[in-house]
């Protein structure tokens, strides 16, 4: 066993892992911030992503011990300090950006991945960004528009209506 | 998995010294070992994480003009950096995988494993870099030895990879849908002394060099350079998701690709 501490959506939180306790794991069982998926536990689906030093990985596919140190944000953090959605979760409420729900603190946290280095992304970009994520529910055409429009940005010429 | 202790040395020097420990195993960005770990198809004793060690980190340019690289550096990192210094090289990083297994993956990783469709091999032996370790440096062209197998010794660590920058350059692949790794990928570099045609993806054998385009292309950098040429399907990896021939047939149509891109 090994001890890690860390700060995760700005608490800091401390615990003992095993060497090959994910990071997914110490967040849900560990902590119980359940928001965190774990869709294919193969580092594909994306439903997992979470930001460690403001970096979109997959908490799937990184152990609990390589977090030590780091600061981490999951879902749970997202929303605004009175409680209300932030504004991707909103854009995603507004445009109907899920359906299950299942993938969506994955593409949330993706999506605000995308926003902090490309505020006003075009619709390329942001398929292109979400090539990790997956979602099996909507055709992505809602998510893309949900997050083009988190980003102020008009939302009328997105492909599929 | 099965249980393992992990180690995070913050020098090269920690860590070549628990990589000597019994069934210990280095850890980069662990976007393919750790999915090998839940599978069970490896049982080390003792992962050693290189990514905690900051000698290891970076992108500079060294003396010689060359993009040197940190062995533990991430994809995104290379894709960022290299970008202004050798763009061909920033724009094969920049398509590995996703955003987020670009920021966890590492070039050491990638080159140390070998994957046969992985991206990087095809970018050290199309620039001919210098894979440099804790002990020795050695030549992209006696690097790699085949699928999976290269001429790291047991606990041998790349700690930097040394890229010749060419006058142009471009890697296209062309992916396989699900897993969207290469199907056939192809680096293509042109130097002051000759053009480098770097292929992966497609061989059993691992990244390999088409040297028949590379004479061809040495001539005349044009796509147009290959058009008498073809690549015999002995030797193609053949699967569910392409015959051998189908991948030769890839690799010309690919690198032509490759090559009107760089322009």
């Amino acid at each position: 066993m090994a001890s890690v501490a860390m700060t995760v959506n700005g608490k800091s939180v401390s615990g003992d892992v095993e060497g090959r306790t994910l990071l997914v794991d110490f967040l849900r069982n560990d902590l119980r911030l359940t928001g965190t998926h774990v869709g294919c536990d193969t580092s594909q689906c994306g439903a997992c992503v979470v930001h460690v030093n403001g970096e979109a990985v997959k908490a799937c596919t990184m152990f609990a011990v390589e977090a030590d140190g780091a600061e981490v944000a999951t879902i749970e953090g997202q929303a605004n300090a009175d409680g209300s959605l932030n504004v991707i979760q909103q854009a995603f409420q507004d445009h109907h950006g899920l359906q299950c729900g299942f993938c969506t603190p994955g593409m949330v946290m993706s999506a605000a991945a995308l926003l902090k280095d490309n505020p006003k992304p075009t619709e390329g970009e942001i398929r292109a960004y979400l090539e990790g994520n997956i979602c099996r529910c909507t055709g992505y055409h809602n998510i893309v528009k949900a997050i083009m429009a988190a980003s102020g940005q008009d939302v009328a010429t997105i492909a599929a209506e | 998995m099965y249980a393992f202790e992990i180690e995070r040395p913050s020098t090269i020097a920690d860590a070549v010294n628990a990589l000597k420990s019994e069934d210990a195993q280095a850890l980069g960005g662990g976007q393919t070992l750790i999915p090998t770990l839940k599978q069970r198809l490896a049982m080390p004793a003792s992962l050693v994480s290189l990514t905690g060690i900051g000698e290891m980190q970076g992108v500079c340019l060294g003396d010689a003009g060359e993009v040197c690289i940190g062995g533990a550096t991430t994809h995104a990192t290379v894709a960022r950096e290299a970008a202004a210094h050798y763009p061909g090289l920033a724009g094969l990083a920049s398509h590995i995988g996703d955003p987020a297994v670009r920021n966890r993956g590492t070039i050491g990783g990638s080159l140390a494993n070998n994957d046969p469709s992985a991206c990087y091999p095809a970018a050290a032996l199309g620039s001919g870099a210098t894979i440099i370790t804790n002990v020795r440096e050695i030549a992209a062209d006696d690097y790699f030895q085949g699928m999976f197998t290269t001429a790291l010794d047991e606990g041998e660590v790349i700690t930097e990879v040394r890229f010749p920058v060419p006058e142009k350059a471009n890697y296209q692949k062309f992916v396989q849908p699900a897993s969207r790794f290469a199907l056939v990928g192809v680096f293509v570099a042109k130097y002051a002394d000759g053009v480098r045609v770097a292929v992966t993806g497609a061989s059993e054998e691992g990244v390999f060099r088409w040297s028949e385009a590379e004479a061809a292309l040495s001539g005349d950098f044009s796509a147009a350079a290959l058009d008498g040429l073809s690549v015999p399907a002995d030797g193609m990896i053949s699967d569910l998701h392409g015959s051998s021939a189908y991948r030769a047939h890839l690799v010309k149509v690919i690198t032509g690709r490759a090559v009107t891109a760089a322009g």
